[in-house]
């Protein structure tokens, strides 16, 4: 049954994520960026991390996505004005060195000596709530620094007159 | 046939790739900056897999950062795609080449 | 009192370098800003005065202090008559050890009393010879330098010390043969100078690294003494010392002017007279003389260079002498003069007559120092006229310069009772008695005698006696010169005749009973005297050079006074001959076309082909390199971010494929 799973929300994953590349309009890369971030909340789900399911759906689906569907429609571009993709040897080469990058994780995962077993309490709520806030503590603070960095940022950046 | 820790290495993999070939070949800003968020996703996948089979928690923690970073970069990245569609009236990567000499 | 002067002995070059900061100082912040300003040769300025004053007064107190550490060193025993004083640490690195040390010996103490007494009267000289020039104080501050150098270099109790004065000596007349540096003959002879004395100096150099490797120590004591046991034990081959006092002697060579690095001596008269007489003829090229008599120890180790220093020594004496009978120029002729009487005194060291050496050395700085101020008061009186041609019957217009020169004129050619004769009679007895080619030498050089004496009187009776032949303005302004200078050629004139009495051969000092002063002086008790051949062979040979001397003076008279019309004749019948020795044989010619040239030529050809083609193509080339691949590169630096991407994806492929390489290797 997991393994039915797995392999069915990897391919959706990967199906996704191809076409979130090769679209040509980015309204339709982001409608298809959401489907693989569900794709890939439900593998969480599968290794028992619901908490990050959730995060995953919430920040990424729910925020981070939306952001980019705002700016799509914020800028507006013609569908004639897009840039026009070619095919060039540059963009073949580059899919082949991508293609070998591929392979090597897969070599590196192949390799990989983790225990196969099932460990329970990886990534649950519990679990990564206890280790946020007392291991990664400090991690934790800093990085409501950067996001309100972040905030700053986009703010001035997006402002009209700078 | 069980799933080993492994199979999810590999779609983390493919996942990363996938994104990568976006990021490299497209000349559209927008779907570069989503295909690195497909990487990130692929990166999450080996992280959450990882913490999961070795029963640490680590993995979901640095899952939940690269998700907040994901977050920031998204916000900053679309900030500075407006300003710079303000300017040059276009998103072609290609055409945002004045930092060349 | 006389005794503790010795402690002071530092004074003696520290006035002329006192001297030196003063008269600096005037040139440089009273006579600079005036001569830029163009103002007027002012003799009023008051600063001249006390340039005029503090010049000679550092040099006389010089003198002074030279005679009171003389004196002292005198009331010694004579075998203790050796003192060094330590100044202060100069160079140590290591076994290598080279102190700031002041030596005073017999030796130096001739040399200190020769360089200050002769300075002294030359710097008073100056003051009236120089009175009409602009750069006064400059004159002096390098006169002042010059005599510093001078006593640093015969103080110096070790041979780096010593090429220390060596070289500023040498500066210092690069200096003041171009002091008129506009003048562009002025500034080539200087050049001459310095680049001709280099050879001798690269010489010197590679003897003192020599030395230093054989003996381990450049101080004379020590190297002397090293050398005498080494040779003694047979450490020290033949070979090696002949190297080491050859090497010197081409040092020597350079700096006194002998074959075949004389050529600079003659243009060196470019310089103000005072200075050829002080620099020129009796002190600074001199120093190889005292540079051979000091390393005698060494030279007597190396038969075969004595040998080579008394050939060279008598063929220049012979050689210069006959380039002087055809010179125009009145100051020339006394340069080839002095280049001749260097020879002997190099023939003298060279069949180890070193006494007798320093002795000429002595004498000829009285009567060579006092022709040359004579025939600047001659041509000071001239308006500076300086060829003989246009002279001619000044015996009564300038008396005490006739006299004078007279004088001097006799000394050089060997009459008896006057300085010259002494010295130059004492070397050609030693010379016949020396143990290789001894006759040969003794005639070689009692010809050069005689024709010492047939130029110099020519010199006389073309100046002084006949019908002047001057242009007939210069005629209206002759005049006797100022007390300044009159008053040292007086005292040279003095010494000129009675400095030959200190060193009196014993065969005429044992009938009038005067001792051989200068002999016991410089050489150990126990040696005075030690050899003795027949008293009559001596006397003899002396009577033999009076007759050749005083044929000499009857030549000159015979041709330039009784019948001046014969040196024409003689010229008009052996025209080829004539020619060659009025242009000085054609060595100039022959060093122009054998070493300059081909030099010039091959500086040329490196600064066009090695220089301009290698050395810039090496860097040009860089640069093209540079920016050549920089033009290629900069492709990829095209701004297009997929660019950047992919270069990033690359490096991400081929790191980790090495590290999986790796872990599974």
């Amino acid at each position: 049954m997991e393994a039915f799973l797995f392999i069915l929300f990897g391919a959706i994953a990967v199906g996704a994520s191809i076409m979130v590349v090769t679209r040509k309009h980015p309204l339709a890369s982001a409608l298809h960026l959401i489907l693989a971030m569900a794709a890939v909340a439900a593998l969480f789900v599968l290794r028992d991390a619901h908490f990050l399911a959730a995060v995953q759906m919430i920040v990424y689906a729910g925020a981070v996505v939306v952001l980019f569907v705002f700016v799509i429609m914020l800028i507006n571009v013609p569908e004639d004005r897009l840039p026009v993709e070619r095919i060039t040897l540059f963009r073949f080469a580059a899919v082949i060195a991508a293609g070998f990058l591929v392979v090597e994780g897969a070599l590196v995962a192949g390799r990989f000596g983790m225990p196969g077993g099932h460990v329970a309490g990886g990534g649950t709520l519990e679990a990564v709530g206890r280790a946020l806030f007392t291991d990664y503590l400090l991690a934790f603070e800093i990085t409501s620094v950067l996001l309100l960095a972040a905030v700053i940022g986009a703010i001035t950046l997006a402002k009209k007159k700078i | 046939m069980t799933i080993g820790p492994s199979a999810y290495l590999l779609l983390s993999a493919i996942l990363f790739g996938v994104g990568v070939v976006g990021v490299v070949t497209r000349r559209n800003v927008l779907i570069i900056l989503m295909s690195v968020e497909v990487m990130l996703n692929g990166v999450n996948v080996a992280f959450v897999a990882a913490g999961s089979y070795l029963g640490d928690a680590a993995g979901g923690v640095f899952a939940f950062m690269v998700i907040t970073v994901a977050a920031a970069e998204a916000a900053v990245g679309l900030a500075l795609l407006i300003a710079l569609f303000r300017l040059k009236e276009t998103v072609d990567i290609t055409e945002l080449s004045i930092l060349k000499w | 009192m006389v005794t503790g002067a010795l402690e002071y002995l530092w004074l003696v070059p520290a006035f002329p370098l006192l001297g030196v900061v003063l008269n600096g100082a005037l040139a440089l912040f009273a006579e600079r800003p005036l001569l830029l300003s163009g103002a007027g040769a002012g003799g009023v300025a008051p600063y001249r005065r006390a340039v005029a004053v503090l010049a000679p007064a550092a040099v006389g107190a010089s003198f002074a202090a030279a005679l009171l550490c003389v004196a002292s060193l005198a009331a010694r025993a004579p075998d203790d008559r050796l003192f060094v004083r330590f100044l202060f640490p100069w160079i140590e690195a290591g076994s290598f050890k080279a102190p700031a040390s002041l030596l005073l010996d017999p030796l130096s103490a001739v040399m200190i009393l020769v360089v200050t007494g002769v300075g002294f009267l030359i710097h008073v000289y100056s003051v009236g010879y120089m009175s009409h020039e602009r750069a006064f104080a400059r004159y002096f501050t390098y006169l002042n330098l010059f005599t510093f150098s001078m006593l640093v270099l015969v103080l110096a109790d070790n041979y780096l010390l010593m090429f220390v004065g060596w070289e500023g000596v040498g500066l210092c007349s690069y200096l003041l043969i171009g002091f008129w540096y506009d003048r562009r003959s002025a500034a080539d002879a200087g050049k001459k100078a310095f680049v001709v004395n280099r050879v001798g100096d690269f010489g010197f150099l590679l003897a003192m690294f020599l030395a230093f490797w054989t003996f381990g120590s450049l101080t004379y004591t020590e190297v002397f003494a090293r050398a005498g046991g080494m040779a003694a034990s047979g450490t020290l081959t033949a070979g090696l010392a002949t190297t080491i006092t050859l090497l010197m002697f081409l040092g020597a060579v350079g700096k006194s002017a002998q074959i075949p690095l004389y050529v600079w001596l003659p243009d060196a008269m470019e310089g103000p007279t005072p200075v050829s007489a002080l620099i020129h003829a009796a002190t600074m090229v001199t120093a190889g003389v005292y540079m051979v008599a000091r390393s005698g120890a060494l030279f007597l180790l190396a038969p075969a260079t004595m040998t080579t220093v008394a050939v060279v020594g008598a063929a220049t004496a012979i050689f210069a002498a006959t380039i002087g009978l055809c010179q125009t120029d009145i100051k020339r002729v006394l340069a080839y003069s002095t280049v001749s009487q260097l020879g002997y005194m190099f023939l003298a060291c060279g069949v180890g007559a070193f006494t007798a050496g320093i002795f000429h050395l002595a004498t000829h700085a009285f009567f060579k120092a006092l022709l040359f101020l004579a025939a600047g008061s001659v041509i000071h009186a001239l308006s500076g006229e300086q060829d003989l041609r246009k002279m001619g019957g000044l015996k009564g217009r300038v008396p005490v310069t006739f006299v004078t020169m007279a004088v001097a004129a006799l000394a050089i050619a060997g009459i008896p009772g006057l300085s010259g004769f002494f010295s130059k009679d004492e070397i050609l007895w030693k010379a016949f008695n020396a143990p290789a080619y001894g006759p040969v030498l003794w005639a070689v050089a009692a010809a050069t005698a005689g024709i010492t004496a047939f130029y110099m009187f020519r010199l006389v009776f073309l100046a002084f006696y006949g019908p002047s032949r001057m242009d007939p303005g210069v005629e209206k302004r002759v005049h006797e010169s100022p007390w300044t200078m009159t008053l040292p050629l007086s005292a040279l004139a003095v010494l000129s005749v009675a400095g030959g009495w200190v060193g009196i051969p014993a065969v005429l000092g044992d009938a009038v009973g005067v001792p051989n002063l200068l002999e016991r002086w410089l050489s150990p008790p126990g040696a005075v005297g030690a050899e003795h051949h027949s008293a009559a062979l001596e006397l003899g040979l002396m009577a033999l050079s009076i007759g050749i001397a005083l044929g000499g003076i009857w030549l000159a008279h015979r041709l330039y006074r009784a019948r001046p019309e014969t040196p024409g004749a003689i010229a008009a019948r052996w025209p080829a001959l004539y020619d060659a020795v009025r242009n000085k044989y054609y060595v100039d010619e022959l060093y122009d076309r054998a070493l300059v040239r081909p030099a010039v030529r091959a500086a040329e050809w490196l600064w066009q082909m090695f220089d301009a083609r290698l050395v810039d193509g090496i860097v040009n080339g860089a640069a093209v390199l540079v920016r050549a691949a920089g033009e290629r590169v900069r492709r990829l630096q095209g701004g297009i971010v997929g660019g950047y991407a992919f270069s990033l994806l690359l490096g991400a492929v081929l790191i980790v494929g090495y590290i999986i390489y790796r872990s599974a290797g």
